[in-house]
């Protein structure tokens, strides 16, 4: 997994509450067996109008979302389909954080699996930094992961939890797998005190 | 001191603690699907890894499988590469997989419970949302990601931080009409799609006591769109005769043995839980979804929230683009309404209890001429049973369409779906914006509601028909 560093970044708006991944990418493209290619199918269906042409309303097609790397979304963010391809879609367009005032649990965890970073702010920040978007577009944030601190565009220091254990995989770039194959004795001597109750295979 | 049957159900599958990283868990069964494995068997390729339990990883096909003649090729090219991926990484990695020429391919939360192979006790994960049906047999249940499918295989474990327990006590008598299926509408509409973030669901009370297995996995099911991790039942006599008999169901002694271990699991008297919310079954009525997610549901006859009337205005913006985007107006009912398509299927509502209540609606009776009505059961299983009780003869003389296994227009993977803008009743989970086909629009509902529907080719309250 790629370490997550500092940075600073424009923000793109969509203060919508409870965004489902169906929406962030739609199920037909989850026939594919492969994890890339997914950029130019995230929020297909609001960013492309029935001929394919990118609608101009739609936030990612102004100009301020060309290289911003926050996603500024509502309530609930990534609710529904467990689809990791969710993830995948957002961090391939360019995003490394979504900002919110909650998140989706299957959502939350498999982006911290990606290296792309569920800040959740309490209501009255995440109004601020609407507010301050809507007054200028080219506002920025900055995000420091290790002080779990989010800057908004006025100066304010809000603080965002994030668990030690992701924070110490995402800082470091370490792969929970690795971390999991460490544990292969207390593994091995679980399954030898408990039998299986099935077998799939018999 | 006393605990719930959630925190027996974390204790019992404890491999490693360690101060400031997540408890790594034991998983019993893992049940794998085409579309969330493909990315996870290619990192144990690209790491050289093995799976480590075959013997508790079962693969079927049921998302982008096409319902209709399995003779004959699949026309979509892109799911038929994904659906012989499947049984290519299977046939590789050494695990059983139910594919599109098994006598047992279904739904993968259909296919689970009625092999026996989801039993009280157990930890079980799939790459699916819905994994959470599989908490009607007193099992800890959820839903994953494919970087945690790919855990899974390699390790049988699953690095996880406690839920909260969330207990949704549900007592009385359910009326002629309302179904489990409203037991779950009813619970989502009140807490919100993000009520039950970061819990598990206990369902108890005499209502959830006195359904049926297959009403407790509706019931279970639809979890995740209360936001829950996961939510389960505690095992009871309908549970065991449920499981007795089955396929992979222990047997003889060590069926005994079993049985002695299952009743420990109910949540010990006194248990404390850190949420509860009671529900009447003898009030509930049934439920009908009009927006864009499963919170935005209503008693059929009651009028749709009127936006201009709501006060807080992100909920305000949020009725108004579901409104909008549903093509319907604030303050009136959804009964009458017209509808294109019905759907009856999915991991929700396609056992064949399902299909039984809705032959039951429609036997004797004609589908409206301007309604497509597509039957889908869950699994090949349920298909036979079907057949035997001759109910593809009362769907097909009623005007519907009988097809093959798989989770079809639930998520519209395969080719069944909406056209934009046709509007359907549909007994799946999800009424999503283009879930069941770009532009569609999808009214959630029982599969007694959707029957009786299909009739009249409008929305409608099936108590007038019973």
């Amino acid at each position: 997994m790629t370490p997550f560093t500092n940075f600073q970044s424009r923000i793109v708006p969509l203060p919508l509450n409870n965004i489902d991944t169906d929406q962030i990418i739609p199920a037909r493209f989850l026939k594919t067996t492969s994890k890339l290619g997914l950029d130019a199918q995230l929020f297909c269906d609001w960013r492309y109008d029935a001929a394919g042409n990118p609608n101009p309303d739609f936030v990612l097609n102004q100009p301020l979302a060309r290289g911003a790397q926050v996603l500024l979304a509502g309530d609930n963010f990534g609710c529904g389909s467990s689809r990791e391809h969710a993830p995948w879609a957002l961090t391939q367009f360019g995003f490394r954080a979504v900002i919110s005032t909650s998140f989706a649990d299957i959502f939350r965890q498999n982006s911290l699996k990606n290296s792309l970073l569920p800040i959740a702010i309490p209501p009255d920040a995440h109004a601020d930094l609407l507010a301050a978007v809507a007054a200028n577009p080219d506002a920025t944030v900055a995000i420091d992961l290790p002080r779990q601190k989010l800057t908004l565009p006025g100066g304010r220091e809000v603080e965002f939890p994030v668990d030690e254990f992701s924070k110490h995989c995402l800082v470091n770039g370490v792969d929970e797998l690795g971390y999991i194959l460490q544990q292969e004795p207390a593994i091995a001597a679980f399954e030898a005190a408990h039998p299986a109750a099935i077998n799939t295979l018999g | 001191m006393p605990r719930t049957i959630i925190e027996k159900l974390w204790d019992s599958h404890v491999v490693y603690e360690r101060a400031g990283a997540p408890t790594l868990l034991h998983i019993d069964l893992h049940l794998v699907h085409e579309v969330t494995s493909p990315q996870a068997f290619q990192g144990l390729r690209d790491r050289g890894l093995k799976v480590r339990r075959p013997d508790l990883t079962l693969a079927t096909a049921d998302h982008s499988i096409p319902t209709t003649d399995r003779s004959l090729p699949i026309a979509d090219q892109i799911a038929a590469r994904q659906l012989a991926q499947l049984e290519t990484n299977c046939a590789e990695f050494g695990i059983r997989c139910l594919g599109i020429r098994s006598d047992w391919q279904g739904v993968v939360h259909i296919v689970g419970p009625e092999l026996g192979l989801t039993q009280p006790g157990m930890t079980v994960v799939c790459g699916d949302s819905h994994t959470a049906t599989h908490g009607a047999f007193g099992a800890l249940a959820f839903g994953i990601g494919t970087s945690e499918v790919e855990q899974v295989l390699a390790s049988q474990c699953l690095l996880q931080r406690k839920s909260k327990s969330f207990q949704v006590r549900v007592d009385g008598k359910l009326r002629p009409g309302v179904a489990a299926k409203d037991i779950i509408l009813a619970l989502i509409a009140r807490i919100g799609v993000g009520g039950g973030t970061g819990s598990v669901f206990e369902f108890t009370g005499s209502a959830i006591g006195g359904l049926s297995m297959e009403e407790r996995m509706t019931v279970c099911n639809m979890s995740i769109e209360g936001g829950a991790r996961a939510g389960l039942i505690a095992p009871d006599d309908t549970t065991f005769q449920y499981l007795s008999g089955r396929a992979h169901a222990p047997q003889g002694a060590a069926w005994d043995a079993a049985l002695a271990s299952w009743k420990q699991l109910p949540t010990d008297e006194g248990a404390a839980y850190d949420r509860s919310v009671a529900i009447d079954a003898e009030a509930l009525e049934p439920m009908i979804t009009y927006g864009t997610n499963p919170g935005m549901g209503l008693p059929i006859g009651a009028p749709l929230p009127d936006p201009a009337q709501l006060a807080d205005p992100m909920e305000r913006e949020s009725v108004t683009k579901a409104l909008k985007y549903m093509g319907l107006e604030g303050g009136r009912p959804l009964l009458g309404h017209a509808i294109d398509v019905v759907f009856i299927g999915s991991c929700t509502n396609g056992r064949i209890s399902d299909l039984r209540a809705a032959a039951g609606v429609l036997q004797g009776r004609k589908v409206s001429p301007k309604v497509r009505v597509l039957v889908v059961p869950g699994s090949q299983e349920v298909k036979r049973q079907a057949i035997a009780e001759g109910l593809p003869e009362i769907f097909r003389a009623a005007g519907c369409q009988w097809r093959e296994p798989g989770c079809s227009m639930c998520i519209a993977m395969n080719g069944d779906q909406l056209s934009p803008g046709e509007y359907s009743v549909s007994t799946s989970n999800r009424n999503f914006e283009g879930r069941q086909g770009k532009g569609g629009r999808t009214f959630l509902a029982s599969p007694l509601t959707a029957a009786a529907s299909a009739i009249t080719g409008v929305v409608t309250d099936v108590r007038t028909m019973l």
